[in-house]
C-alpha cells in the first residue's frame, strides 16, 4: 500500500518537520502576542520581511546567526510599530496588523528591487546546512527525521520550550497570561499593562521574524516575491486550534508539516485525476474547518482585542 | 508632565476630512526617505507620479479605470467595517463575482445587451455576498472567528479560479495561457469615452456610493448598522435584530466586491484569469480606513490610491525606481490615517502636575 509507504519513510517525516519549521515560530510569535491581548496580522509581512532582511545580510557578507538576529531585529521593530499603534494609541488591531503586513511587505520587496535592479535570477546565498548530531543521527528512523535538520529547526523546537518555560514557571509568565485576561488586575499589582503587552509584541513578533528567515537561510537559499505565500495567515489560524498553549502549537504546526509533505506525495502519485489546486486548496479548507470545530470550546485571552488605558477601569 | 486623554464627541466632517489629508501627506513625507535611498529626488518623483496619473486624458481614464474597483472593494469595507464586521475577504468576494459574470454572461442566455448586463450583474453581486453571507453564519452559529477565515477564503477561491480557468472554462483559442472563454459582447460594459478604458463601471461604483450613503443616513437598515457597529450588546437590548442585520451587511459587503470583479471582467479584460486583481480586495480596506468608513469619501479615497498605482507605474518607467512605491504609499498612508483617527477620537491634554486619578 503506497500510503502506508509514505508514512513509514523517514524522508516523509523529515519533510514534515521542515516544512512545520516556519509555522512553529511564526504560532508562537502569534500565540505569544495574543496571550498579552494583542492580535498581531502584521505576521504576514513581518514573514516577508525577516526573510528578506536575514538573506540580505548574509548576501551583504554577514554571518549565517548574524542574519538570524537581523530577521529577529526587523520582526521586532515591526512588532513595536504594531504596538505603538495597538497599545499605546489604543487603535484598531485589525486594522493595525493588516497595515504592517502591508508596509513590511512593499518595503522588503522595495528594498529587494532597489538593491538589485537589474537581476532576474534571486542571488544565492550558502544556506544553513543540515547538523548530523553525532550518535543520534544514526538512530534508525528517528535520526533522519529528527536529527538530520539545520539549525534553524532545533533552534525552534528549543523555542517552543522557552516559551512554554516563561509562560507558565515565570512571573513574567504569569504576568503575560494576566495582561491578556485581566489588565485591571495586572494594573492593580502594580505592574505596567502597556510595558508587558509592548515587550510580548516585539518579542513574539521577532519570532515570526525568525520564521521567515527560516524560509530564505534554510529551507531555500534565496528570496523570492511571493515565498511567505500565507503562511503567516495559517499561523494565526493554528493559534485558534493551540488554544494558546506552547505545546500543542507545536503539535498543530506538525500535524500541518505532515499533511502539506503528505500532499505533496500523494499529488506525485494521483495529480493526473486530481488538479493539483484541489490538493494546495486543502491546507486552508482544512484550517477553516479546524477553526469551526474548536471555535465553540475556543477559550480565547479575555482581553484580547481590547485597548487598554492607564486608570481605566470597569 | 503627563499626558492625559479625554474622547472626543462627535469629530466634525471639516475635522475628519483634514485628518485624511494629512495622513496622505504625511505618507508621501515618510515616502521621501525611501525616494532618496534609492537616488531619487522625491519632490521630481511625486511630479511625475501626479504627471503619470492626470497628466493626460489617457493617463486620467487610467485613473478611473483603476479606481472602479477600488471604489466598490472600498465601499464593501466602508459598510462591514461600519457593523464591526471585519471582512478581509474582499479580495475572494470579487473573484467569486467575477466567475460568476463569465458562468452567465458568457453564452448561456441569448439576450440583449439590456437585459444581460443587469443579469450578470445580479449574478455577481450575490455570488460575493454569499461568499461573506457564509463566513458571517459560521460567527452566529459557531462563533467562528471571521477575520480569519474570511482571509484564508481568498486563497481557497484563487486557487478555484485557477483550476477552473486551467480546466472546465478554459478558453480554447487562448493559446495555451490559463484564461476562461470570453465574455459574450452583449454581457461587456459600454466605454464611457472613445477609445480610452474607463467603462460603465466606474458609474456604477457612485451610483453604489450614493446608495450607500442614502442607506446608512437616511434608513432603518443604516441607524441598525450603526447600532450594531457602536455596541452590539445594547442594540440586543433596544430590540434591533442584531444577527439580521449582520447577514445583511454581509451580502452587501460581499456583493459589492462581487461587483468590482464583473466590472473587471466584463469592463476591462473580457475574461477571467487567476490574475485579474492586483490586490483590490486588500487595497479596499486601505481606501475604506481613509475614507472614515464614509461611502462618498470612498470614491475619492480610491480615485486617489488608484492614482497612485498608475503613477507610480509611469514614474517607474522613467526614473527606474521600482513601483512597488506604491504599494509603500499605500500602505503609509493606512498607518498615517490610523493614528490620525486616534486624535480623531481624543483630545490630548499636557498635565504639568500628578496624573489624574482613576475615577474621574
Amino acid at each position: 500500500m503506497e500510503i502506508i509507504d509514505i508514512l513509514l519513510s523517514p524522508n516523509f517525516w523529515a519533510a514534515a518537520i521542515r516544512i512545520a519549521t516556519p509555522l512553529i515560530f511564526g504560532v508562537l510569535g502569534a500565540l505569544l502576542c495574543e496571550r498579552a491581548g494583542v492580535l498581531n496580522l502584521g505576521i504576514e509581512g513581518i514573514f516577508v520581511a525577516g526573510a528578506m532582511a536575514g538573506w540580505f545580510a548574509v548576501y551583504l557578507g554577514l554571518g549565517l546567526w548574524t542574519g538570524v538576529l537581523v530577521a529577529a531585529a526587523v520582526g521586532g521593530m515591526f512588532g513595536l510599530l504594531h504596538a505603538v499603534l495597538t497599545v499605546i494609541l489604543g487603535l484598531s488591531q485589525h486594522v493595525s496588523g493588516i497595515g504592517i503586513t502591508l508596509l513590511a511587505t512593499s518595503l522588503s520587496y522595495f528594498t529587494y528591487r532597489t538593491a538589485l535592479p537589474s537581476v532576474s535570477t534571486p542571488p544565492r546565498i550558502t544556506a544553513f546546512q543540515p547538523l548530523a548530531i553525532p550518535g543520534l543521527s544514526d538512530l534508525p528512523f528517528i535520526g533522519p527525521a529528527l536529527f538530520q535538520q539545520t539549525p534553524m529547526t532545533m533552534l525552534s523546537l528549543v523555542c517552543v520550550g522557552l516559551v512554554a518555560l516563561v509562560l507558565y514557571r515565570t512571573p513574567l509568565g504569569l504576568a503575560i497570561r494576566a495582561v491578556g485576561d485581566n489588565p485591571a488586575a495586572v494594573e492593580a499589582q502594580g505592574l505596567s499593562v502597556r510595558g508587558l503587552r509592548i515587550g510580548a509584541v516585539v518579542a513574539g513578533s521577532a519570532l515570526m521574524g525568525l520564521g521567515g528567515a527560516f524560509l530564505t537561510m534554510s529551507a531555500f537559499d534565496a528570496f523570492f516575491f511571493g515565498m511567505v505565500n500565507g503562511r503567516g495567515w495559517i499561523c494565526i489560524a493554528l493559534v485558534v486550534f493551540a488554544s494558546w498553549q506552547p505545546g500543542k502549537a507545536l503539535l498543530g504546526a506538525l500535524l500541518f508539516g505532515a499533511f502539506d509533505a503528505f500532499q505533496i506525495r500523494l499529488q506525485a502519485q494521483i495529480g493526473q485525476v486530481v488538479p493539483g489546486q484541489v490538493f494546495l486548496m486543502l491546507p486552508y479548507l482544512l484550517s477553516i474547518a479546524a477553526l469551526v470545530l474548536v471555535a465553540r470550546r475556543a477559550d480565547y485571552p479575555r482581553a484580547l482585542l481590547q485597548p487598554w488605558f492607564k486608570g481605566q477601569r470597569h | 508632565m503627563s499626558l492625559r486623554l479625554e474622547p472626543r464627541t462627535g469629530a466634525t466632517l471639516g475635522l475628519k476630512l483634514a485628518v485624511s489629508i494629512l495622513a496622505a501627506l504625511a505618507a508621501l513625507l515618510l515616502v521621501a526617505l525611501p525616494v532618496l535611498l534609492a537616488g531619487g529626488s522625491p519632490l521630481a518623483s511625486y511630479g511625475l507620479i501626479v504627471q503619470g496619473a492626470f497628466g493626460s486624458l489617457f493617463a486620467l481614464s487610467e485613473t478611473l479605470t483603476r479606481a472602479t474597483p477600488l471604489i466598490l472593494t472600498g465601499l464593501g469595507a466602508a459598510i462591514a467595517f461600519r457593523a464591526r464586521l471585519w471582512n478581509i475577504g474582499l479580495e475572494g468576494q470579487l473573484y467569486i463575482g467575477a466567475l460568476a459574470a463569465v458562468l452567465v454572461g458568457s453564452g448561456i442566455f441569448q439576450l440583449p445587451p439590456l437585459l444581460l448586463i443587469p443579469l450578470v450583474m445580479l449574478a455577481g453581486f450575490l455570488a460575493g455576498g454569499c461568499t461573506m453571507v457564509v463566513p458571517a453564519i459560521l460567527k452566529q452559529r459557531f462563533g467562528a472567528d471571521e477575520v480569519v477565515i474570511t482571509l484564508l477564503l481568498n486563497f481557497v477561491v484563487i486557487l478555484l479560479v485557477q483550476m477552473l480557468v486551467e480546466g472546465p472554462l478554459k478558453d480554447p483559442l487562448s493559446m495555451g495561457w490559463p484564461q476562461s472563454v470570453p465574455i459574450d459582447p452583449a454581457a461587456e460594459f459600454p466605454a464611457l469615452f472613445p477609445r480610452l478604458r474607463t467603462h460603465m463601471g466606474l458609474l456604477v461604483g457612485i451610483a453604489a456610493a450614493l446608495a450607500l450613503w442614502f442607506v446608512v443616513r437616511k434608513t432603518v437598515l443604516g441607524f441598525e448598522i450603526r447600532a450594531v457597529g457602536e455596541n452590539k450588546a445594547a442594540a440586543r437590548f433596544a430590540g434591533i435584530p442584531v444577527d439580521g442585520t449582520m447577514l445583511k451587511v454581509a451580502l452587501i459587503s460581499g456583493g459589492l466586491a462581487g461587483l468590482a470583479g464583473v466590472g473587471e471582467v466584463a469592463g476591462v479584460k473580457g475574461y477571467l484569469s487567476a490574475d485579474l486583481s492586483p490586490g483590490y480586495g486588500y487595497s479596499g480596506i486601505v481606501v475604506a480606513m481613509l475614507a472614515g468608513l464614509s461611502p462618498i469619501g470612498t470614491v475619492f479615497a480610491a480615485i486617489f490610491v488608484a492614482a497612485v498605482f498608475v503613477g507610480a507605474d509611469s514614474m517607474s518607467r522613467a526614473t527606474g525606481i521600482s513601483n512597488y512605491l506604491a504599494d509603500l504609499v499605500v500602505a503609509l498612508s493606512l498607518l498615517c490615517v490610523l493614528v490620525g483617527g486616534f486624535f480623531l477620537r481624543f483630545r490630548i491634554h499636557w498635565e504639568r502636575s500628578a496624573p489624574a486619578s482613576a475615577g474621574e
